[in-house]
């Protein structure tokens, strides 16, 4: 249990369980904050976009018609609508995410799982006034005045550093307008389901081999899954590294020379140790990892 | 025993058997997201919750007797997408939309009586207290209104000037420009002391207070001159609207900060999240009703100049606001 696996643990720790009413645990895994703050940047880049789009659209409007009128309603109205409501009208879809959100695939969810209101989000967007808004009009005019009062410029960036770093401060990342929607942000990536390694073996070949319930029961779930991982990726030096170490562990002699006799090696160890483990799972034996000796 | 007698029962047919299924649940959440609900016909709608709880029921299976890492984390992103479309999915936004005017509206603004009385009290308190302010010694008058924004209405104008401002006809166009700034201005200053209300209500405070003194301080400008009842006509036609529109914002603001002060039985967040959703309900109905006002201000305001069709406005504007959310949706949701 003591081993150490720390970018697992940190990944451990933003992990949250939903109960589905069928009664099953999903476990959903907060976003983090670097990927928050890509999100906001691409979504504040668009927005950016868009408003110059908007001002250089009210320019031309201005020239057909030769008076300020339609184009300044166009630019003010325009203005208001991207400021207040960019944000709520995406995350109102069926993917519940800004442009910026699925490019970095995160999406918001109730936090108790329950129905994501329009009131919710709303609600977490309108926050935004005081979290981005505010302290970027108080800074352009503290720059328009030469920052006459350098107290007021450093309580505005006292204000803004509160507001920014708020995600973490808190053990579930929330941001002011989280805290006040009951919502959440969460990572929405769709891993592939990789093809079946035990489909790929069979089971003559593994026989040959001859592994001993002792040479299988030296590792736990925790080591086969990572095995499974390394197979899938079959990169040759990873493959060739821990064949060696299985070997050493359970005292195989090294008789392994190039990179398709080592990759055979594990492939066949992997399905028998998994078949192995998978049996004992059925009598509710689990192994969790090699430090495991109640399974 | 060695591994050779294991039985070639388990995952291997598990997966081979349910593969079709889960591909099948994957391509129908793709379409869903990427297109709309309405992509799907009658017989994909009664397959989606079948093909959800197979895939729900594999995970658990799974989780049980599988240590194929990647299946797993298959099926769980899987059912976490299938569950959010089926759980967490909303009405469809007419629907929506309907409802919120039919009761979600005046149901949040019931919601915030308490509030809201607070509020106007403290609005009217400060806006009394600003006419005093200002008789008591002129001199405030320029303290509290800002030059530009006054626009010669102060202390030192004539009546005649003073009268002009109220029922004359403005000299240049743009009403429609005039509109629409004063409705995007408002709503921003509206949607921060929403906003603003999260700091336990207390900036709310002082953005009430401080457009309470405002007014105060103008009428002390007109009312020794005679001119009260008048100004009264040209604010309300469309402040009727707009004050009862600022003092719902600013109610909603003090609804989510006593939420966060004094959370009660619930814990601070459930309270804060419950608060917040109804304030946000406020809040769509605060913008709308600075539109209206915005609308009223720009054109109503400035074409029609007698007192008794202003106060008309102005009172038939009120009562259908309060009859409004006093009644709105009660039947429909206790």
């Amino acid at each position: 249990m003591a081993e150490p696996r720390t970018a697992a643990d940190k990944k451990e720790r933003r992990l949250r369980e939903l109960v589905t009413p069928e009664g099953v645990t999903l476990h959903l895994r907060l976003a983090s904050a670097g990927s928050r703050a890509g999100a906001f940047t691409v979504d504040a880049v668009i927005m950016l976009v868009i408003l110059i789009a908007l001002t250089v659209l009210a320019f031309f409007i201005i020239g057909g018609f030769r008076t300020i009128g339609p184009a300044a309603i166009i630019w003010l109205l325009g203005f208001f609508l991207l400021r207040n409501f960019y944000f709520t009208l995406f995350e109102s879809g069926v993917r519940a995410a800004t442009p910026g959100k699925r490019m970095l695939k995160l999406r918001v969810v109730a936090r108790d799982g329950g129905r994501l209101t329009g009131g919710a989000i709303l609600a977490r967007n309108l926050m935004r006034e005081v979290e981005v808004f505010l302290p970027l009009i108080f800074l352009l005019s503290a720059q328009a005045q030469g920052f006459s009062n350098r107290w007021l410029a450093l309580l505005g960036f006292a204000w803004t550093g509160i507001f920014l770093f708020m995600p973490l401060f808190n053990r579930d990342r929330l941001r002011a307008g989280d805290l006040i929607a009951g919502t959440w942000v969460v990572e929405n990536e769709r891993p592939k389901i990789a093809p079946d390694l035990l489909a790929a073996n069979d089971s003559a070949r593994t026989d040959a081999w001859g592994f001993t319930p002792h040479e299988l029961e030296t590792y736990g779930q925790f080591e086969i899954q990572r095995l499974e991982d390394v197979l899938h990726r079959n990169d040759p030096d990873t493959v060739t590294t821990v064949a060696g170490v299985i070997r050493r562990k359970i005292g195989r002699r090294d008789q392994g020379g190039s990179w398709s006799e080592d990759r055979a090696f594990l492939e066949a160890y992997y399905t028998a140790a998994r078949l192995h483990l998978e049996r004992r799972l059925l009598f509710g034996q689990r192994k969790r990892d090699k430090f495991d000796s109640t399974g | 025993m060695t591994a050779s007698t294991a039985p070639a029962f388990g995952v291997r047919h598990f997966r081979t058997e349910r593969e079709a299924d889960w591909q099948r649940l994957e391509a129908l959440l793709d379409l869903v997201e990427k297109k709309s609900p309405k992509r799907l016909t009658n017989e994909d709608l009664v397959e989606l919750p079948r093909l959800y709880r197979t895939t729900l029921s594999a995970l658990s299976i799974a989780r049980e007797t599988s240590l194929d890492a990647s299946m797993i984390a298959y099926l769980e992103s899987l059912s976490t997408r299938a569950y959010f479309i089926l759980y967490g999915c909303r009405e469809p936004l007419w629907r929506q939309i309907g409802g919120f005017f039919a009761y979600g509206w005046p149901a949040a603004v019931r919601g915030i009586f308490p509030e809201t009385l607070l509020i106007a009290a403290l609005f009217l308190a400060s806006a009394v207290a600003g006419y005093f302010l200002v008789l008591s010694d002129p001199a405030w008058f320029n303290a509290i209104i800002p030059p530009e924004m006054a626009s010669g209405r102060d202390m030192n104008a004539t009546a005649d000037y003073l009268r002009s401002t109220l029922y004359d006809r403005p000299k240049e166009g743009g009403l429609e420009v005039f509109a629409t700034f004063l409705f995007t201005h408002n709503a921003q200053i509206s949607i921060m002391a929403f906003a603003l209300g999260f700091a336990f209500g207390i900036p709310t405070f002082f953005l009430i207070a401080s457009n309470g003194v405002l007014l105060g301080a103008m009428y002390a400008a007109f009312i020794p001159k005679g001119l009260g009842v008048g100004l009264t006509g040209w604010l309300m036609i469309h402040g009727s609207t707009e004050l009862s529109a600022i003092i719902l914002a600013g109610a909603a603001g003090l609804h989510i900060g006593r939420a966060v002060a004094f959370p009660g039985t619930r814990t601070r967040m459930a309270a804060a999240g419950e608060a917040g959703r109804r304030a946000a309900l406020v809040m769509i109905g605060v913008v709308i009703m600075l539109l209206v006002a915005g609308l009223l201000e720009g054109f109503a305001r400035q074409l029609i100049t007698a007192d008794g069709a202003r106060f008309a406005i102005a009172a038939a504007m009120l009562a259908l606001w309060v009859g409004y959310f006093a009644l709105g949706g009660r039947r429909a949701h206790g």
